[in-house]
């Protein structure tokens, strides 16, 4: 394979695409899929043929909206339909090459404007399992140009001037550690794809590995090349059958081009990946304890360092880095790494993919510059919070992150920003949450998530949490104390400070940043047995209190 | 190996001492006469560096360091006893009270414990955390030994010493979070088990966990210092 060979293949799809005269794209991302979104292709493809219209319809990955899914896209003309069932194919089809049809057509040039696609730029436009139509869109240009023009370290050089920073949550420069497996010693080192994402309401990694897989693969196979390996691994979630599916396919299209295997372009690099399923442990997703389990054996974390960088899988120098991270390789290599730099704030470069969900009006996957305030990705992007409720907190990073409420929405998105607010970046999670969600409530569900992911090796993660959920269910039952509530905020320093891997060290954070911008609950709760939201049930405490007997 | 060997000069508890490139924090405190509290540390057995009782505060560095993992690095300076560090220990030591149903009064290794003794220097005179009083079953099938699981840290040290010493591997966690368990086998009844009735894991475990049937009270001190011995008998072979 050589740009010449990628270049016939690009014209030979754009020829083919030339002659239709429309392209119908239909979502077939998990979530359209789940209202039925096969069915509908294969009902607009039977009304094409019946109306002997030249158009063609194609299945692609996440178009964003999931919130009005299904969805379908007709190109050339760009227009977007939503909640399209398979009673609609024909006036869909009828529809082409005339006015569209007016009850169907979604306009949220609000949700879809301010939003930059990189990592997604594919997603809603290919066919994620024909990696001609990955090609046809500058696929694997970066990777045969890095292979038969520069060297690895120009690689590594042009990643670290793009400021890229690593999207699994901590922000660690993805230069940096490259440069780090690069330099450590040793002839087998290995890639690893951290596509275990398991956040409550995260499914950024998902959507990218059924949309658009080949360019995380693409990404892979330069960091192998940059760091000097030739053995990757996928380690994905099993509960992505989609994904895990979809990525099975392109790994074999990409071994019969050539650009996986031995000798790619007719250089020396070999480069082979394999994919590992997870069996769905949360703490999983913390690089030793990943490792741990593509090994084999308990997915337990280990004290570092020593890193992976340095001593990972099987005890070689192993880089890992998270899906949307390798997908951002690419398009660096590709557009240069001043292109990547000039967006976003001073420390943190580039967009960031979020999945909104929660109580907001546009459900769905949204992709960012950095410094973008929250206020414009909710209100503007998300549409607000939706049935006229008022908007109390934003939950981003998932369990280690926080709550940030409204007085905070004009913080710009990045790395350091959020951490100030309480929260952090994590995975890219952000659920909104409205006057219906008690926050001691939202502390509660997280401690919970926590105690029962936890893997049980350090005592404070291990019995912490548990501590936490007991004081924080008599909290939500009524039944606390503000001695309680300072052991609990004496917990949150122990299990912060002393346990062994990130899972433990953040458990805290849900319940602090709700104490730091919601402890009037707690305290309502506990002097006045009240829940402000209305959601905790203190019948039993309030019965007790006053000697009667609870009646159901 | 080469002649020279490569010294770090550190200092811990405001003591200058010298360490060997690659030991940990703790046995150059411990070399030192230095006392770091550990539970899950056992002389002879690799670290996991999951009990965090021996976290230490290193200087210029925000966070806490295990000292039974972290290495020595030129001008260190560590503190290993401080206000906020032997709070986290006395906290860490109250959810392990508080985790499983530990009485001492009417346990096999009272007086021979090191949880016991370790609250004891620590200075944790009650706790303060809610007890969890989890029912806990007692396997008393194998014909030497009991396992009494609601006297169980989690320490892993049984499984180590099982799996690194032995070799049997016997012992092993089952589940996750606080309802792991140490299991023998594939969740066997120990006596049924493939245990090589080595009695390794007994003299091993912290607790009154694991211990001899043929002995009770007072009689029962448990002696892992053999461990190092054997490692050292061995590797001179």
């Amino acid at each position: 394979m050589n740009i010449e060979e990628l270049e016939q293949i690009a014209e030979s799809v754009w020829l083919e695409n030339d002659k239709f005269d429309q392209e119908i794209n239909v979502c077939m991302g998990t979530g359209c899929l789940s209202q039925h979104s096969d069915q509908l292709k294969d009902a607009l493809a039977k009304a094409v043929t019946a109306s002997g219209k030249n158009a063609f319809v194609r299945r692609t990955g996440c178009m964003g909206l999931c919130a009005a899914g299904p969805l379908v896209l007709v190109d050339p003309d760009e227009i977007l339909y939503q909640h399209v069932n398979a009673s609609h194919a024909e006036a869909v089809v009828a529809s082409l090459g005339a006015e569209p049809v007016k009850e169907l057509q979604c306009d949220l040039r609000e949700h879809f404007d301010q939003q930059v696609h990189v990592v997604l730029e594919n997603s809603g436009h290919i066919d994620p399992e024909r990696i001609d139509d990955y090609i046809a869109r500058d696929g694997y240009l970066a990777l045969v140009t890095a292979l038969t023009e520069m060297k690895p370290q120009d690689v590594i050089k042009q990643i670290t001037e793009s400021g890229l920073r690593g999207r699994g949550g901590g922000g660690y420069p993805t230069g940096l550690k490259w440069g780090t497996v690069a330099k450590a010693g040793g002839d087998v080192k290995y890639v690893i794809c951290n596509g275990d994402e398991g956040d409550p309401g995260a499914f950024m990694d998902r959507s990218v590995l059924e949309s658009d897989p080949q360019r995380v693969l693409e990404g892979m196979a330069i960091a192998a090349y940059a760091v000097g390996a030739s053995k990757g691994y996928v380690y994905v979630r099993a509960e992505y059958p989609l994904a895990v599916s979809r990525l099975t396919a392109c790994l074999r299209d990409a071994r019969r081009r050539g650009l996986l295997g031995n000798n790619i372009c007719n250089t020396p690099f070999n480069f082979d990946v394999e994919i590992r399923l997870g069996a769905g442990a949360f703490v999983c997703g913390e690089e030793t304890a990943l490792i741990a389990s593509i090994e084999g054996r308990r997915g337990m974390p280990k004290p570092r360092p020593p890193y992976p960088a340095v001593s990972g899988l099987w005890g070689r120098p192993t880089l890992i880095n998270n899906v949307e991270t390798f997908a951002n390789i690419a398009p660096i290599l590709r557009k240069g790494a001043k292109w990547f730099a000039s967006q976003g704030t001073e420390k943190s470069k580039g967009t960031k993919v979020f999945a909104l969900t929660g109580k907001i009006t546009n459900t769905g996957l949204v992709e960012v510059p950095m410094g973008i305030t929250l206020r414009k990705i909710i209100e503007g992007i998300g549409g607000g919070v939706p049935d006229g409720h008022k908007f109390k907190a934003v939950q981003t990073g998932g369990p280690s992150g926080g709550c940030i409420p409204e007085e905070h929405l004009d913080i710009e998105v990045s790395y350091e920003s959020l951490i100030q607010a309480g929260s952090m970046m994590g995975s890219g999670g952000m659920i909104v949450m409205d006057d219906t969600s008690c926050m001691v409530n939202v502390a509660r569900f997280f401690i919970e998530f926590c105690m029962t992911e936890s893997c049980g090796k350090c005592i404070p993660c291990r019995a912490g949490t548990a501590q936490m959920y007991t004081l924080l269910t008599r909290i939500c039952t009524g039944a606390g104390t503000m001695d309680d509530l300072n052991l609990l905020v004496d917990l949150c320093g122990t299990i912060k400070e002393t346990s062994l891997c990130g899972l433990g060290q953040t458990a805290p954070n849900p319940v602090l940043s709700t104490l730091r911008y919601f402890k009037n609950e707690y305290i309502e709760h506990i002097m006045h047995k009240r829940c402000p939201a209305g959601v905790c049930n203190m019948k039993a405490a309030l019965a007790a209190e006053h000697g009667l007997e609870v009646l159901a | 190996m080469s002649a020279t060997v490569d010294v770090k000069t550190l200092v811990i508890d405001g003591e200058n001492v010298s360490a060997r490139a690659g030991q940990t924090i703790l046995e150059v405190a411990k070399e030192n006469g230095i006392e770091i509290p550990t539970l899950c540390h056992l002389d002879g057995l690799t670290d996991v560096g999951a009990c965090r009782l021996c976290m230490v505060e290193i200087k210029g560095l925000n966070k806490l360091l295990p000292a039974c993992v972290a290495t020595v690095e030129e001008g260190m300076e560590v503190t290993t006893k401080s206000e906020r560090l032997l709070k986290h220990r006395r906290t860490i030591l109250e959810m392990l009270f508080a985790e499983r149903n530990h009485i001492c009064s009417v346990c096999v290794a009272n007086g021979n414990c090191e949880l016991q003794a370790l609250a004891q220097s620590q200075g944790v005179t009650h706790v303060r955390l809610p007890y969890r009083n989890p029912e806990l079953t007692v396997d008393a099938s194998h014909e030497r030994f009991t396992a009494d699981h609601n006297r169980c840290i989690l320490c892993t040290r049984c499984v180590r010493v099982c799996a690194e010493v032995e070799g049997a591997h016997v012992w092993d966690l089952m589940g996750r979070g606080i309802d792991t368990m140490i299991i023998s086998d594939l969740h066997e009844n120990w006596g049924s088990s493939s245990c090589t009735r080595c009695g390794k894991c007994v003299q091993a475990c912290p607790t009154g966990a694991l211990f001899d049937k043929s002995k009770i009270g007072a009689d029962q001190p448990k002696n892992p210092d053999f461990l190092p011995y054997l490692n050292m008998m061995r590797e001179a072979q």
